[in-house]
């Protein structure tokens, strides 16, 4: 009994221990690697508004207390258009991802639909492209950090390591805003994932240049040596709402 | 009554709980399982899944864009005269809004006018994180550019009573004989 308790309250350390919180973050001008204006050769830079975005991406813990109180959110109960067949295939049981998983790694495997629902029900959304781009921008000491080679090249280490078995725990060196896991863990949902393509239909019927304004599609990548963000787009831009894989987690934000 | 008429009476009777269960039950994969709440050209607030039980030609568009959407319109009336012609004119038409800030009620209505439209098409808008579920349930990719304009892909589906997505284009200008074929089909199962 007494070996039980003290189970159950270390394991309520390791929780708390690694507890996301919201972070504010202050906006303001921002140049995305996408355009942003009518010219998609010509980069348009926006303003962000202040918003706090989760320090961590969700865990696995987390997300297995999301689906016992939200049953309709459980591996097969979801339905087909929430949530492809692979939704949490990698957890134990509809409950439990299962005693061979770190509860403090990031729950992967999860649609967009789930990934929401998830943020609303604290209250919260899924970050913005453009807001998940600003809060990546960071390194440790600067905000922005995208001109620098160096921190390029470790952002594209991560692509080149081998997957490891397991997930690491949420919760490396954040950066310059606090927030950690932007690079080198899983990749992420975005609310508007779908506003990242990269070839849209209208684009082949009739004049291009009346079309640009209503469904062009042309994405124009206006800083071409950011790979490691272009990978994430691309990654992105290829998703339906209902898809999940097995690299893919989420975070969440609230208004600032 | 015979015997046997007053089983058949009684077996039929049976049945009808049954049947109106089944209708209350939305298929996994319909669009008609997300709860969205629309507000149409007269100013009328009502459910997406209140569309169920008529085939529907859905689309997105935004009534500022000047090139590819009245070309939405014109394909998708084209469509419909081409099932009219073929004897299977049911089915309703919804044209979601990319742009709820600029679309307001007055602003589809002025459209729909302007095309035309008739009792059948439905000109809708929404909060903006009800268009983005729509967008991904309907595979639709748009963004919104700094000057106000948007980005997106332009398709017209065909979805089948229980809200299921039967068939998809992303031809305009004519009619795709994809959606008469399956708007035809829709039109003549239950669902």
């Amino acid at each position: 009994m007494t070996r039980w308790a003290t189970l159950a309250i270390a394991a309520l350390c390791c929780v708390s221990a690694n507890a996301s919180e919201y972070v504010s973050l202050p906006g303001g001008r921002f140049e995305s690697v996408l355009p942003q204006g009518p010219v998609p050769t010509v980069s348009t830079p926006v303003d962000v508004k202040p918003f706090r975005m989760r320090n961590v991406p969700v865990t696995l813990a987390e997300f297995e207390s999301f689906v016992n109180a939200h049953p309709q959110w459980r591996r097969g109960s979801a339905p087909a258009l929430y949530a492809d067949a692979r939704y949490l295939l990698d957890w134990s049981t509809p409950t439990a991802a299962g005693a061979s998983r770190l509860p403090a790694s990031p729950v992967i495997n999860v649609s967009w639909f789930a990934a929401a629902a998830y943020c609303e029900s604290e209250d919260a959304r899924l970050p913005t492209w453009i807001e998940w781009e600003y809060a990546a921008a960071a390194d440790e000491s600067r905000t922005d950090a995208r001109s620098d080679p160096a921190w390029r090249r470790r952002i594209l280490a991560w692509y080149e390591r081998p997957s490891a078995a397991q997930l690491d725990a949420v919760g490396s060196a954040p950066n310059a805003y606090g927030i950690s896991d932007l690079h080198g863990l899983v990749w992420e949902w975005v609310d508007d994932f779908n506003a990242l393509f990269i070839a849209g239909d209208s684009r082949t019927q009739g004049d291009p240049d009346l079309l640009k304004f209503c469904g062009s599609g042309a994405l124009n990548i206006i800083d071409r040596d950011s790979y490691a963000v272009l990978m994430r787009i691309a990654l992105l831009s290829s998703l339906n709402g209902a898809d999940t894989t097995g690299t893919l987690g989420f975070r969440c934000v609230k208004p600032g | 009554m015979t015997r046997r008429a007053t089983l058949r009476a009684l077996a039929a009777a049976a049945c009808v709980p049954l049947l109106a269960r089944a209708a209350v039950s939305v298929p996994e994969d319909s669009i008609y399982q997300l709860p969205a709440t629309l507000v149409d050209q007269d100013g009328r607030r009502f459910e997406l899944s209140s569309l169920r039980g008529t085939p529907l030609l859905f689309s997105m568009f935004y009534t500022s864009c000047a090139m590819v959407c009245p070309m939405i319109f014109e394909t998708i009336e084209a469509t419909r005269k081409a099932l009219r012609a073929s004897g299977q004119g049911a089915i309703n038409v919804l044209m979601l809004s990319f742009d709820p800030a600029r679309d307001t009620v007055e602003a589809l209505k002025k459209t729909a006018l302007a095309h035309g439209c008739d009792e059948h098409w439905t000109l809708a808008r929404a909060e903006d994180a009800t268009v983005r579920k729509v967008a991904a349930v309907m595979g639709v990719q748009y963004r919104k550019l700094s000057n106000g304009e948007f980005n997106h892909s332009t398709l017209i589906d065909v979805l089948d009573r229980s809200g299921r997505v039967v068939a998809k284009s992303g031809k305009l200008g004519s009619v795709d004989p994809v959606l008469v074929k399956a708007a035809k089909h829709a039109a003549t199962v239950e669902g």
